[in-house]
């Protein structure tokens, strides 16, 4: 070890970068908390308009993954590039939209993706003190909060036919030390768990060979992964199948919330999780809560399904009994998010609805025309939503920050 | 916090004075498969972000050895390293990344980087360098430039300047290697009345002979080695799916070399076609078989398996697989396996590819006996010379 080495060493040891604790505002995933698309951070706006924008903050290339917001930092990705091979990670402060810092790396596996989505699709993920993001090139970049490089894996570049020509997108997940990150396809499908401290697989397995764009969510006591043939709980630390269950989804991802894992097959099946390794049981399966291509939300006892039309469907979480439904403006890509009484949807052409959903037959209350186009799922702050179109992040909420 | 800051500083003094750098980059040049000696890199790049900015020739340096991982270890260190010294009105070299960027021998991404750095540190001397790099290594700084000439093509034609703009975008098309850019030069110029040949442009290879179909039921016959993975013999004929099958002879004038394998060999469904070519080259070396195609498929490159997949109508477009080949001077042979699945939908009918051989900036290696590009009356044809033999 060279004087530098130890130097630098000793530094960290002095003052090492302490793991910070996540605050219940921050948002740390896909659907943040838990991914339940749920946040308790009260004062949101619940009137929409243009005044509420607290601002509007230009972004490189192309990009449809959320944004993260841990303390007053927002993390996000992008693409760019004729072949969209140019991979960015990009911090700002969400006070005000400045870029706080930026990183790009080339993409090492292949960047062909649909029109409609692109090589930053997959949301990244934190445990509070690292980021972990992932591209649909299969490239995978842990950084920790001031944009150091702790590791990179180039998946497809280990497990060449790792890809999809449709492109990528589940979003990974972090459990413990182990980042979990499904890369399925047609051809070379897996799932791995990767230690969080040098990226290396603590475990590997073999997925269904189908294309497949869910994310994974955490549940009691492991993993769900859901394909388009079945769902599976996996042991985080060792990837070792707990059980597994047919019916799925390639689309929409499962939702673990109120003690019940909500699986977008046949509707929607709500499952009660098994301590051990006997087989789940089904609470209620409604096939008129189509999940189509967002995900459900569980919020309040309730269970909120959009399918292709645009109807919100609100269902009873404890039994599905269908209580109201909604014609709302879609079409939609994003999941909704929850926050006290509301439901805020946003379109595929930039229209921000927020639903109220103790009103006796839900009723959008506000609106908001953002003209522009958005694919993915909004993020919850203190105080704020955060929206992301392809080329710009909007902070709307707590415009008084400006 | 100001504690920080001064062993921060007496940390860069040490980096400065003990010039260690070189065993960072080598503990950063090892990382590999599977996160192999990620661990190590990691510590070596957080002392290298430290470095002190006369460092950054050496960091874009050590790019030119790197695997694409460890370019991207090297990268970010030089991303800190440069963002730090503009936050604190640190001096770059400017002079020194100025010399990396302008000799080619550099790695195209390295010289990239340099070329971005001096965007941001002396943007007028980046913009004046600009337009030399039509011919560059770099496709991204030959991107650039060719963007450049499609503005003054542009104005020229806006101008009522034809000749120019002509002129401008034939300079352009000489130099872009980009689809798209492509696409836009081929537009004007032919709205301006000029002919492109644009399968000679790319490099597509046009004339093939192909046989089938053979059985790709339950998606088996991806992995079953049918007579021609044995043998290529114009000749024969072997029993396939349908009846006896022979080689049959086809070509291509589409503009991005598509072949049909439903013209020669029918619409069918849940079979395999063969594909065979060979390709008479000009020069030894290394080169990329470039292939599009939507279709399950393997390929063999004189006699050598050199990739597969299993995937089915996913989509698919020119440069969509990107294979390292060694070409041997004078003649080499090509094997394609097309792979059809059972799939009825409208838009799984396809049962086609494209192939070109260029090098790594994709720039088109000819045969030294290119047959001239089939002129078909309406371009996405295949043409077939002799109907395929299927009893």
């Amino acid at each position: 070890m060279n004087i530098l080495h130890r130097a630098f060493l000793c530094l960290s040891l002095v003052f090492p970068a302490v793991p910070r604790a996540s605050l219940a505002a921050d948002w740390l995933q896909f659907r943040g908390p838990g991914g339940s698309g749920v946040s308790q951070e009260a004062g949101l706006p619940s009137t929409l308009s243009e005044s509420e924008i607290a601002w509007k903050a230009p972004l490189p290339g192309r990009g449809i993954s959320s944004p993260l917001v841990i303390g007053d930092r927002l993390y996000l990705t992008a693409s760019s590039g004729s072949e969209q091979d140019r991979l960015h990670v990009i911090c700002l402060r969400a006070s005000d939209g400045a870029k706080v810092w930026e990183r790009q790396f080339w993409a090492t596996g292949r960047t062909m993706t649909h029109a409609k989505i692109c090589v930053a699709t997959s949301t990244p993920c934190s445990d509070g003190r690292r980021i972990y993001a992932a591209f649909s090139s299969n490239d995978v970049v842990c950084l920790n909060l001031d944009g150091g490089l702790v590791w990179m894996r180039g998946l497809t570049r280990d497990y060449p036919n790792a890809s999809n020509s449709l492109g990528m997108a589940s979003s990974p997940v972090v459990v413990g030390e182990t980042l979990v990150f499904p890369v399925e396809s047609d051809s070379e499908s897996f799932a791995v768990g990767l230690n969080t401290n040098d990226g290396s697989n603590r475990w590997k397995i073999v997925r269904p060979k189908q294309s497949n764009w869910t994310s994974p969510v955490e549940v009691a006591g492991g993993v769900a992964l859901l394909s388009g043939g079945s769902l599976s709980i996996v042991d985080a630390l060792t990837g070792k199948e707990k059980w597994a269950f047919g019916g799925g989804s390639s689309m929409s991802s499962a939702t673990f919330a109120e003690g019940a894992l909500y699986v977008p097959a046949k509707g929607t099946t709500a499952l009660r999780l098994p301590a051990g390794v006997s087989e789940p049981e089904v609470i209620w399966q409604n096939n008129q809560a189509l999940c189509s291509t967002v995900s459900p939300v569980v919020h309040n006892g309730r269970l909120y399904t959009v399918n292709n039309a645009g109807i919100v469907k609100c269902s009873s979480a404890k039994d599905g009994e269908k209580l109201w439904q909604l014609r709302t403006t879609g079409p939609y890509s994003a999941t909704p998010v929850a926050s006290g009484k509301l439901l805020y949807l946003v379109n595929e052409k930039g229209l921000l609805q927020a639903v109220d959903t103790t009103a006796p037959e839900g009723a959008v209350v506000s609106s908001l025309d953002l003209q522009d186009t958005f694919i993915g799922t909004p993020s919850i702050g203190t105080k704020a939503l955060y929206l992301r179109s392809d080329k710009h992040l909007y902070r709307i909420g707590g415009a008084a920050a400006k | 916090m100001q504690i920080r800051s001064c062993l921060l500083a007496l940390l860069l003094c040490a980096h400065s004075v003990f010039g260690a750098e070189d065993a960072e980059i080598n503990a950063i040049l090892k990382v590999g498969a599977e996160g192999a000696n990620n661990g190590e890199a990691a510590k070596s790049v957080a002392v290298l972000s430290l470095a002190p900015p006369e460092k950054v020739p050496q960091l874009l340096a050590a790019m030119n050895s790197a695997n694409e991982l460890a370019a991207n270890y090297l990268r970010s260190a030089v991303d800190t390293v440069v963002e730090r010294a503009l936050s604190a009105s640190g001096k770059l070299p400017v002079a020194e990344i100025r010399s990396f960027l302008l000799n080619t021998a550099n790695h195209p991404r390295a010289r990239r980087l340099a070329y971005e750095i001096l965007v941001r540190v002396t943007p007028k001397d980046a913009a004046d360098l600009l337009p030399g790099f039509g011919n560059d290594p770099s496709v991204e700084l030959r991107f650039d430039a060719v963007e450049l000439l499609l503005s003054d093509a542009k104005n020229r034609k806006e101008f009522k300047d034809n000749d120019g703009a002509v002129k401008t975008y034939q300079k352009a098309l000489d130099a872009a290697r980009d689809q798209k850019q492509i696409e836009t030069i081929t537009a004007e110029l032919r709205s301006l009345g000029l002919s492109v040949d644009l399968p000679r442009h790319f490099g597509f290879l046009t004339h093939w002979k192909v046989i089938g179909p053979f059985d790709n039921s339950n998606l088996a016959g991806f992995e079953a080695d049918y007579p021609p993975e044995k043998e290529l013999v114009w000749t024969a004929e072997y029993e396939g799916k349908t009846g006896k099958v022979r080689w049959t002879e086809i070509s291509t004038g589409e503009d991005y070399g598509k072949l049909d394998l439903n013209a020669p060999l029918g619409e069918l469904k849940e079979v395999v076609g063969y594909a065979s070519t060979e390709f008479n080259s000009p020069v030894e070396g290394s080169a990329e078989l470039r292939l599009g195609c939507k279709n399950g498929w393997k390929i063999w490159f004189n006699g050598e398996f050199v990739f597969g997949r299993d995937e089915y109508h996913r989509g698919a477009r020119i440069d969509q697989y990107r294979l390292p080949v060694k070409l041997k001077k004078g003649r080499n042979t090509l094997l394609l396996k097309i792979c059809q699945n059972a799939d009825v939908k409208d838009w799984t009918k396809e049962w086609e590819f494209q192939l070109r051989v260029c090098d790594a900036t994709g720039t088109a290696i000819l045969a030294t006996d290119r047959p001239p590009t089939p002129v078909t009356e309406a371009k996405t044809k295949t043409k077939t010379k002799s109907p395929a033999a299927k009893k």
